[in-house]
């Protein structure tokens, strides 16, 4: 077997193995150093995967060569790819970008085992995304979720405790939901691999535990995937922990365990329970719509920056779920699109906080005054990214935006409904960015904060190229355009 | 009977929903965390419970034995897993209830949230 054949179970294997041995490097640097290096390794392995899928390789790989279903089999395919990439690309930019804003909040004689964290916390969720066994997913959710437990309450802030205390009640819940389910699976038909549930599931598809089961999986998964009203956990997790962590978990934290709950209902259940498609589109469209409407109200009013920008995450988790509860093509496409760009715009955003942090002592929003004077780079990263966030033509956010239109547009009468809620949320997003705008560049710096600097130059540069790469995908969507509508055919289990 | 033959699903449900009552109606961080284990220790038992196969042994094949009942292994070795999982939660959770004693002075939630709301 060649190398490429590997690399599947290796985008797991190389961050795993590489987590406890970080935990010796005790020189200053070294440790960041190493899980730098380890991160752009699972990257470049990551963007090698998302080359072979588009060439149509098949990347499935037999743990110990034992023979699905009854061994344990990775495999990557469009979805997967695009969710690698995204995944290992936050980490990548988050610790290149982040070292010197990670030893101002992390004391020095820690950062081994904070790196150690970060690393077991990119192993779970590329873990989670190239599993394809029930189980698998659901150790690989845990190791993510404890190593995300550690890194939120690693900061200096003393509110990130009480909120990372509510995100371990609620994640556990979650995560035990999804035992549940996958339990009651397992009791009717005998296997763990999703492949094989899809197929055996047909027997017994008529049966009250398997109805049960979807339930509990996916409530289980929406708690974890901070879908409307079970986001209650994200802003405050979000807001205080240390700058980079934000940056890696908004980017792709949330979008994992969506990637899961999209995937198991698309392969398991759609297919094979009557009426599913209409009780998942009736249960997740209105959640959706509510995130959209609600969570963008809340980050109108919002005066912590960080917390602005947590909310906002929820409302663009309900353009992602209200994607795939059209249950269709265009609809699926629309989502996994705006997975993508939407981890592009916020991971740029969450930067961008990251350069403003190191400046100002606040991330509130009045003690942000005239950001745009002294530290002009960084806002005109922030700029860039707020506006692909809101859907302005020419960046990455439109082209999202746009496929989910036209795709809720073929809806018929309800389409033209949903359709205006979107815009009125894009509107709403441009208003909360503007409020951030208007104090940068149309409010003269405090006395205290004239002396502000331009952050660090390894930073800014991170920032810039996650802002440059929100126009170039708004430009070329070529690559995620055809990965995205790759995933929605394999999930409908249309043959291309 | 047939609602007494799933005595231990019942078993399973009524500590499921024990442990979940816990985590959402106390306000002591540690009576919580109490919760969640006694949440998750009930699908252990679910767990347990579907793996038994009414006279089955351990899985060993005996050498001329041509009859053998083996109880499923299989969700035995999952919910191993899975224990370890909740106990590393445990630690997790209740090393933060340290940490929280430490900064705020107190384990009932509504003490830390309003020593918060006066910075």
């Amino acid at each position: 077997m060649s190398l490429v054949q590997h690399l599947s179970a290796l985008q797991v294997v190389v961050p795993l193995l590489s987590a406890p041995l970080i935990v010796l490097l005790r020189p200053p640097g070294l440790a960041w150093a190493a899980a730098t290096a380890t991160s752009l390794m699972a990257f470049t392995i990551a963007i090698a995967l998302a080359i072979g899928v588009s060439n149509g390789n098949n990347f499935a790989y037999e743990m110990g060569s034992w023979p699905a279903p009854y061994g344990i089999t990775l495999g990557v395919d469009a979805f997967s790819a695009i969710l690698l990439l995204i995944t290992t690309g936050a980490s990548s930019f988050a610790l290149v970008g982040g070292k010197r804003s990670i030893d101002s909040q992390v004391e020095a004689s820690r950062q081994p085992l904070f790196y150690s964290a970060w690393l077991l916390l990119l192993a779970g969720l590329v873990g989670i995304v190239v599993a394809t066994d029930a189980f698998n997913i659901f150790v690989f959710m845990e190791i993510s979720s404890l190593a995300s437990y550690v890194l939120i309450a690693g900061g200096p802030d003393r509110r990130a405790l009480p909120a990372v205390f509510k995100y371990l009640i609620m994640g556990t819940i979650g995560a035990t939901f999804y035992l549940i389910g996958v339990g009651l699976i397992y009791m009717m038909t005998g296997t763990l691999n999703l492949a094989d549930m899809a197929v055996r599931i047909q027997d017994v598809s008529d049966q009250s535990p398997i109805l049960v089961a979807a339930g509990f999986i996916t409530i289980g998964l929406a708690l974890k995937a901070a879908v409307f009203p079970l986001h209650l956990w994200l802003p405050n997790a979000y807001t205080h922990a240390p700058h980079a962590v934000t940056v890696f978990l908004a980017a792709c934290a949330t979008k994992v365990a969506l990637y899961v709950l999209i995937r198991f209902d698309f392969i398991v259940f759609q297919p094979n329970l009557a009426g599913h498609a209409l009780q998942f589109a009736y249960f997740l469209m209105p959640l959706a719509l509510l995130a959209i409407i609600v969570a963008s109200a809340a980050a109108l009013f919002e005066p912590n920056l960080k917390r602005l920008l947590a909310y906002s995450s929820v409302a663009q988790i309900g353009y992602i779920s209200l994607g795939a509860s059209l249950v269709s093509k265009a609809g699926l496409t629309a989502s996994v699109l705006h997975i993508f760009n939407h981890s592009l715009a916020k991971g740029a955003l969450f930067l961008s906080v990251a350069c403003l942090a190191m400046g100002f002592s606040s991330t509130r929003l009045e003690a942000l005054a005239g950001a745009g004077r002294t530290m002009p780079w960084t806002m005109a990263a922030f700029t860039i990214a707020g506006l692909s966030l809101i859907g302005v033509p020419g960046t990455a956010g439109f082209i999202s935006k746009w496929y989910l239109i036209s795709a809720v547009l073929n809806e018929g009468a309800l389409g033209v409904g949903l359709a205006a809620v979107i815009v009125v949320s894009s509107l709403m997003a441009a208003v909360y960015i503007w409020k951030v705008i208007e104090v940068a560049y149309f409010q003269l710096p405090h006395d205290g904060s004239t002396a502000v600097r331009e952050a660090p130059i390894e930073l800014l540069a991170v920032t810039g190229l996650a802002a440059l790469a929100n126009i170039y995908y708004g430009l070329f969507s070529d690559v995620p355009v055809s990965l995205s509508s790759d995933a929605a055919q394999l999930l409908l289990g249309v043959t291309p | 009977m047939e609602l007494l033959g799933y005595y231990n699903y019942w078993v399973f449900a009524i500590l499921l929903v024990i442990g979940l009552y816990t985590v959402i109606a106390k306000g002591n961080l540690i009576k919580k965390l109490l919760g969640l284990s006694i949440f998750q220790s009930a699908v252990f038992l679910m767990y347990i419970t579907m793996n038994k196969v009414e006279g089955g042994t351990a899985p060993i094949i005996l050498k001329g034995a041509t009859d053998q009942i083996f109880s499923n292994p299989l969700p035995q070795v999952l919910i191993l897993t899975a224990i370890v999982v909740g106990v590393s939660t445990t630690a997790v959770g209740l090393a933060i209830v340290v940490r929280i004693k430490e900064t705020y002075g107190s384990i009932e939630e509504h003490q830390i949230f309003e020593a918060d709301q006066t910075p």
